[in-house]
C-alpha cells in the first residue's frame, strides 16, 4: 500500500515495573479505514492506545502521524495532532450540560449559544442525536458516549480511538454507533476501535490487529478473517502450567443456583437466568470477559447483592438441611450455620482494612465470638502468626498495617483468613491478579487443599490456561448469561474463547429481530 | 409608624447580615474549587484585626487623610486574609493535607490572633481600654449618602447604607455572574466537580484552586472588617460564630452567591431578634435573660436548614462533587 498511514506505530514497548504491557508492537491505520484492535483482557490494547493519546509514554519505539515522527507527552499534544480518544470511563462533569462539557478547557470567547449550534451541526452531519442543553447526569450511557465523541470532533480530531465503546451499549445503540462510525470513515477519518467481541470486528472493521499478552500477533484483512481464525489468534496455543489437579472425591451438590436474575444500579440486567451447581470437593471455574456479571454473581451468593428472582440453595453437609440463601444478609447466612468464605476482587476495599494490622484484620471475621466487653486478642494473634508462618507472608510483624504489604502478601493474608474459618464453600474472585508466579502457585495449592478437604470452591479467573489446569468444570458466562459449562479436562481454549463471546452475538441478532 | 419600623428593621438586618454575606460569598468561591475551607471564621478574624490595628495606628498619625483612613485598613484586611488563604492553599492544595483539620486549625489560630492583638495586648499596657477602638475610622466607614434621607422610604430602603454594604452585594452579584456566565466560572465549576476531567481538558487545576481559595479568603476577610467597623473596634470572640453562620449560609444558598444576599438579610434579621422584639412594643413581658434565647435562633434555623437541604435531592443544589477531596493527578 503506498498511502501514508494516519498513525503508524513501530516497535512500541511499554513496561510497568516487571510487567510488560506491550512488547515490540507495530501497526498502522489509514485514513478512511476502521482498524479493530482485538485481544483478551490484559492483552495491552488500552495501554497501547493510551500511548497515542498521551496518557502513557512508550519506553521505546516510534509513533508516526502522517509519516512524521512525533513525540506525544500529554493529552494536549495528542489533541494537537488531531487524535481524539474516547475512554471507557467517560471524562465528563455530571452537573454541566453537554455543550458546557464539550467546550470545557478551550480558550477564546465563551459563547454557549454558538457552541451549541456547532454541536448540533456536527451531530446532524454524522447522524448523532443530542440535546446540547441536557445535563450529563440526566443522560443515558449512550448519550454520554455521544457527548464524548462530539467533544473530540468539536476539537477537530480526525483520528478517533474508541476504547471498547460497545461494552456499555444495548444492541440497538451499538448498531446506531456503528452506522455513525462508518459514516465517519467514509468522510476520511481514521478510526481505531478496541474490542474483544469477534462479531463486532467482523461486522465493522476493515482490518484487524490482534494482540495477545502484550505481544503483537498479526494484522488481518477483515474480509479474509473468520471467527475461528480470530479466536485462535486471540487466545493462542495452550500453555502447560503443571498445576496439580486431583480427581474430585465423592462430590455432592453443595450450592445450587437456579434462574438467578439481578439488575445493577442503573437498572441494566447483569445476571440473566443463571443456573449452575457448585459441588463439594471440586473447583468450579467461572470464565468470562471482565464485567459479564461475575462480581454480581459472587456478591449475590455472599448476600451483598439484591436478587431479582431465582434461588440460591445451600445443602448443609452435616445436618443435611436445605437452606435458601437468597436475599439474606451475610450475618443471617452465618447464623444459619452456613460457612461461606469470600475472597473478593477488591482486596483492600472489601476484603481487608488497609490501615489495620494483620491481627485486627483476622478479628474482622471473629469479633463476635468473645463473651466479655473486651477484645480477646490472643486467638487472632495466634492465627495471624500461623498464617504468616505457613503461607510465608513477608511482613515485619503481625502488627504491620496491611496496606504496607505487597499485593501477593495481602492476598495471602486474605485467603489465609478465609480458609481458617473452615468454610464449606469458598469463592475467590481473581485471586491471583497482580501476583507473581510463586505467589500464584501458592494460591493454587491452597485452593487445591480446600478442594481435597471437601470444600466447594468457586474460582473466577481471567487466564484461560489457569482455568483449564486448575478447575474441574468451567462455567462460561457472557453478558450475564450462562453460555456453557465444560469439562476442564477435555475443553480447549478456543472452545471457551468462543463461548465467552457467544452470547453478545446472540443478543445482537435478538435485538435486530425486536426492531 | 409601622412603615418606619419595618424600614428600620430591614436596614438593621442588612447591616447585621453583611459580615455573613462576605464570609459566605468567599466560602462559595472556595468550595466551588472543591475545597471546604472551615478556616473562614479564623480568616474573618484575621481580616478584621488586620484592618482594625492598621486603622488604630493610622488614626493617631498627624495630618492623616480621610482617603487613606479608609484605604489602608481595607488593604490591610485584604493582605491579612490573603496570607491566611495562602497558608490554607499551601497546606491543602500543594501538600494535600486534610482540609477539615487544616481549616479548623486556621479558625482556632485566626481567632486567637484576633483576640491577642485586639484585646490582650492593650490590657498588658495598662490602658483603661479593654480592646482596640477605632471610632474615628469607623465613623468614616459608616458614612452614607447625604441625599438618602430626602428620598423618603425609597431612599431609606436603597440608599441609606454605608459603602461596604454595596460592595458586599456587588461582589456577590459579580461572583454569581462569573460562576454562571463565564469561561473562568465554567472551568472553576469543573475543577470542583471533577478535577480529573478538568485536568484532562487542559485546565490548570491547582491554579484554579489557589486563585479561587485566596480570592475567597480576601472576600471573607472583608466581612471581619465590616463587623469590627460596626462595633467601632475589636470585640472578643464575636467573629467566630459569624464565620460558622457564613459557612451555614453557603449550604442555605445552595452555593449561589446571589441567593446568599437574601439569606444574609434573613440571618441578619434573626441575629438581632433579641434587640428587635422589645423595640416592637408588643406588650409581652419577657422573663429575665430572654435575650440569650433569641440569640440562639439563627443557629437553630441553621440546623433546620441543614436538615432540609440534606433531604433535598436535586443535583444542582448539591455541593460540588469533589468537595473536601484533595486532587492528586497520579492517584488514578
Amino acid at each position: 500500500m503506498d498511502r501514508i498511514p494516519a498513525i503508524e506505530l513501530k516497535n512500541i514497548t511499554k513496561t510497568f515495573g516487571k510487567i510488560v504491557a506491550n512488547h515490540n508492537v507495530s501497526l498502522s491505520v489509514n485514513r478512511g479505514e476502521i482498524l479493530a484492535i482485538l485481544g483478551e483482557n490484559g492483552s495491552g490494547k488500552t495501554t497501547l492506545m493510551n500511548m497515542i493519546s498521551g496518557i502513557y509514554f512508550p519506553d521505546s519505539g516510534h509513533i508516526l502521524i502522517d509519516g512524521e515522527e512525533v513525540v506525544i507527552k500529554s493529552p494536549k499534544d495528542s489533541f494537537d495532532y488531531g487524535v481524539g480518544m474516547i475512554h471507557q470511563h467517560f471524562k465528563l462533569v455530571d452537573v454541566l450540560s453537554a455543550a458546557e462539557n464539550i467546550v470545557l478547557g478551550l480558550k477564546g470567547k465563551y459563547n454557549l449559544k454558538e457552541a451549541s449550534a456547532e454541536v448540533s451541526r456536527i451531530a446532524s452531519q454524522y447522524g448523532f442525536e443530542i440535546d446540547p442543553a441536557k445535563k450529563i447526569y440526566e443522560m443515558s450511557v449512550s448519550e454520554k458516549q455521544t457527548v464524548e465523541i462530539i467533544k473530540v470532533l468539536y476539537r477537530g480530531a480526525d483520528i478517533l480511538i474508541l476504547d471498547e465503546p460497545t461494552a456499555v451499549l444495548t444492541p440497538q445503540e451499538t448498531s446506531k454507533l456503528f452506522a455513525i462510525l462508518r459514516r465517519m470513515r467514509d468522510d476520511g477519518k481514521a478510526i481505531v476501535i478496541i474490542t474483544h467481541k469477534l462479531h463486532e470486528v467482523l461486522s465493522l472493521s476493515d482490518r484487524v490487529a490482534v494482540l495477545r499478552k502484550g505481544e503483537y500477533i498479526c494484522t488481518l484483512e477483515t474480509k479474509d478473517a473468520t471467527e475461528a481464525s480470530l479466536t485462535e489468534a486471540m487466545v493462542g496455543k495452550k500453555v502447560a502450567l503443571n498445576i496439580d489437579r486431583a480427581e474430585p472425591k465423592d462430590p455432592e451438590d453443595r450450592l445450587v443456583i437456579k434462574d438467578l436474575d439481578c439488575v445493577n444500579r442503573e437498572g441494566a440486567k447483569v445476571l440473566d437466568d443463571v443456573t449452575f451447581t457448585a459441588r463439594s470437593g471440586e473447583i468450579l471455574g467461572i470464565a468470562g470477559i471482565a464485567g459479564s456479571g461475575q462480581r454480581e454473581l459472587l456478591e449475590a451468593i455472599a448476600g451483598l447483592q439484591h436478587v431479582q428472582s431465582g434461588e440460591i440453595v445451600y445443602n448443609d453437609p452435616k445436618t443435611g438441611k436445605v437452606e435458601n440463601l437468597r436475599d439474606k444478609t451475610p450475618m443471617q447466612i452465618r447464623q444459619l450455620g452456613v460457612r461461606l468464605s469470600f475472597v473478593p476482587e477488591d482486596r483492600l476495599g472489601m476484603g481487608l482494612v488497609g490501615n489495620m494490622d494483620i491481627i485486627d484484620n483476622m478479628m474482622l471475621r471473629s469479633y463476635r465470638k468473645g463473651k466479655s466487653a473486651f477484645l480477646q486478642r490472643k486467638e487472632p494473634r495466634d492465627l495471624a502468626n500461623e498464617i504468616i508462618k505457613s503461607l510465608e507472608v513477608v511482613t515485619p510483624s503481625a502488627s504491620t498495617p496491611v496496606r504496607r504489604l505487597s499485593g501477593g502478601n495481602v492476598q495471602k493474608v486474605l485467603v489465609g483468613r478465609e480458609i481458617a474459618s473452615t468454610p464449606t464453600v469458598l469463592m475467590a474472585a481473581y485471586p491471583v491478579r497482580g501476583l507473581d508466579i510463586n505467589s500464584s502457585y501458592m494460591i493454587y495449592n491452597l485452593l487445591n487443599q480446600q478442594k481435597e478437604n471437601g470444600v466447594a470452591v468457586i474460582f473466577v479467573g481471567e487466564d484461560l490456561d489457569v482455568l483449564l489446569e486448575l478447575c474441574d468444570r468451567i462455567l462460561v458466562i457472557g453478558s450475564g448469561k450462562v453460555t456453557g459449562l465444560v469439562n476442564a479436562r477435555t475443553a480447549t481454549k478456543e472452545e471457551i474463547g468462543l463461548l465467552m463471546t457467544k452470547s453478545s452475538a446472540e443478543n445482537e441478532e435478538g435485538g435486530a429481530n425486536n426492531e | 409608624m409601622i412603615i418606619d419600623k419595618i424600614l428600620y428593621i430591614l436596614a438593621n438586618a442588612v447591616n447585621n447580615g453583611m459580615p455573613v454575606l462576605f464570609g459566605s460569598t468567599g466560602e462559595i468561591m472556595t468550595e466551588k474549587s472543591g475545597h471546604l475551607n472551615l478556616g473562614i471564621p479564623g480568616i474573618m478574624a484575621v481580616g478584621g484585626i488586620s484592618g482594625v490595628v492598621t486603622a488604630f495606628f493610622y488614626q493617631q498619625v498627624e495630618g492623616r487623610s480621610k482617603f487613606l483612613m479608609i484605604l489602608l485598613p481595607l488593604l490591610a484586611t485584604l493582605l491579612g486574609s490573603l496570607v491566611m488563604g495562602l497558608i490554607y492553599c499551601f497546606l491543602t492544595v500543594t501538600l494535600r493535607a486534610n482540609q477539615n483539620v487544616t481549616g479548623l486549625a486556621l479558625t482556632t489560630f485566626g481567632i486567637g490572633i484576633g483576640n491577642f492583638f485586639g484585646a490582650s495586648i492593650i490590657k498588658l499596657s495598662h490602658s483603661s481600654l479593654t480592646s482596640v477602638r477605632i471610632d474615628e475610622t469607623s465613623k468614616l466607614f459608616k458614612a452614607t449618602l447625604p441625599f438618602a434621607k430626602k428620598l423618603g422610604a425609597f431612599g431609606q430602603l436603597f440608599f441609606s447604607y454605608r459603602f461596604l454594604v454595596y460592595l458586599g452585594i456587588i461582589i456577590a452579584v459579580v461572583c454569581a455572574y462569573i460562576l454562571k456566565r463565564t469561561r473562568v466560572g465554567l472551568h472553576l465549576r469543573a475543577v470542583g466537580e471533577n478535577p480529573a476531567t478538568a485536568d484532562a481538558a487542559g485546565i490548570n487545576v491547582n491554579r484554579y484552586k489557589y486563585v479561587s481559595t485566596c480570592v475567597g479568603s480576601m472576600i471573607a476577610g472583608l466581612g471581619g472588617l465590616f463587623y469590627c467597623i460596626d462595633k467601632n473596634g475589636w470585640s472578643n470572640d464575636n467573629i467566630g460564630p459569624l464565620g460558622w453562620l457564613a459557612i451555614a449560609l453557603v449550604i442555605f444558598a445552595m452555593w449561589r452567591p446571589n441567593l446568599a444576599i437574601f439569606g444574609s438579610i434573613l440571618f441578619g434579621l434573626l441575629l438581632n431578634l433579641y434587640d428587635l422584639i422589645p423595640a416592637l412594643d408588643l406588650n409581652i413581658k419577657f422573663p429575665h435573660g430572654y435575650d440569650k434565647l433569641f440569640k440562639m435562633v439563627p443557629y437553630i434555623v441553621t440546623v433546620i436548614v441543614l436538615i432540609i437541604t440534606s433531604a433535598r435531592k436535586k443535583r444542582e443544589n448539591q455541593p460540588p462533587a469533589s468537595l473536601g477531596l484533595n486532587y492528586f493527578r497520579e492517584d488514578r
